[in-house]
């Protein structure tokens, strides 16, 4: 069972594609990292570039690996692929005009479900008060009265 | 009776986006390129590696940048589409080979047929890169003067042909 479990995991491991490029410097290495997992693979959609084994994936790892070499900064290698591929190419889109709603969205939904959520709880309380009236508990003296007198002539029948 | 419309209202409304999300293509990503000039490339012709083609030379005239390759399964069903429009003889077909083997891409155009003007190698995939592109075929029609004005992505259908291309080639052919 132990060893099942471990199996698990093992497989459970998040996959890299395999053709590991090294940056001579460390931190261009670091931006390469970062950028392979900024910039989707547009073949298979719900990867990274450093997750896919799509042939466009690789090359554009590859892109991604000479730029940063030729001294580009990241921003740049951002300008350029989404010259190309337009917004999609970016896990993490821009906030601009076309894109807000994808930003604002969740927030709205969000706001309404509390709201909807709010008016809910409140009809609940009003509700259960105006039934609390009706309880046993509430009756008033008289109430109560005519009750017991209707159970002791009841016992009758 | 509100409580009845209420449900009735938020289903229509569900249904809507339901209608709206079954039609849309997520596949088909919206070019960033529409109206903007052809990047540009100088590219071996594949028949002749010697000889190299730009945008430049084809400033002037409407044409096509067909993304294909031999490996391409959906290039196969597109190919007789290409060859009956190239027979019409109303527009110049420029082929972009694809990440492809020069053997295999001139066997393919010699067993199949050959609808375009030239084709011209893009061995390593760069161009493809420059131009968007991010599956096989794509194709572009480019304006006298060398702006991209629409964008396929996927097989050309004689559909899409008679109602998409031939329109919009007959459209930009009367422009100066």
């Amino acid at each position: 069972m132990k060893y099942l479990f471990f199996a698990f995991f093992l497989i459970c491991q998040s996959s890299y594609a395999l053709d590991a490029r090294q940056l001579a410097d460390p931190i261009q290495q670091e931006n390469y990292e970062i950028l392979t997992k900024e910039l989707r693979c547009l073949v298979c959609q719900n990867q990274t570039i450093a997750d896919s084994n799509a042939e466009l994936a690789s090359d554009l790892r590859r892109q991604v690996y000479e730029m940063l070499e030729q001294g580009k900064s990241n921003d740049e290698i951002v300008l350029f692929m989404t010259d190309r591929y337009g917004d999609f190419v970016l896990y993490k889109p821009a906030f601009k005009g076309k894109t807000s709603l994808l930003w604002i969205a969740p927030g709205v939904f969000l706001m309404l479900g509390l709201l909807i959520v709010y008016v809910f709880i409140k009809q609940k309380k009003s509700t259960s008060k105006a039934k609390s009236a009706d309880q046993p508990g509430n009756l008033d003296a008289e109430k109560q009265k005519k009750i017991r007198s209707l159970l002791d002539k009841g016992d009758l029948s | 009776m509100l409580k009845y419309i209420i449900p009735l209202i938020l289903f229509m409304v569900l249904a809507v986006f339901l209608g709206i999300g079954l039609n849309l293509k997520p596949s088909e990503i919206p070019s960033p390129f529409i109206n903007k000039p052809t990047p540009y490339f100088s590219a071996s012709k594949l028949d002749a590696p010697e000889e190299k083609l730009s945008p430049a030379d084809l400033k002037g005239q409407v044409w096509l940048l067909n993304v294909w390759a031999s490996w391409c399964v959906s290039c196969r069903s597109e190919h007789p589409v290409l060859n009956s429009l190239a027979q019409k003889n109303v527009v110049t077909i420029i082929g972009l080979n694809y990440k492809d083997d020069s053997v295999n891409a001139l066997r393919w155009l010699d067993s199949l047929g050959n609808p375009y003007n030239t084709s011209i190698s893009d061995l390593e995939g760069r161009i493809g890169i420059d131009y968007g592109v991010y599956g096989v075929p794509e194709t572009f029609v480019i304006d006298k003067n060398g702006l991209i004005r629409h964008k396929q992505t996927g097989p050309v259908t004689e559909q899409d042909v008679q109602n998409v291309l031939l329109p919009l080639i007959i459209k930009l052919q009367a422009e100066s």
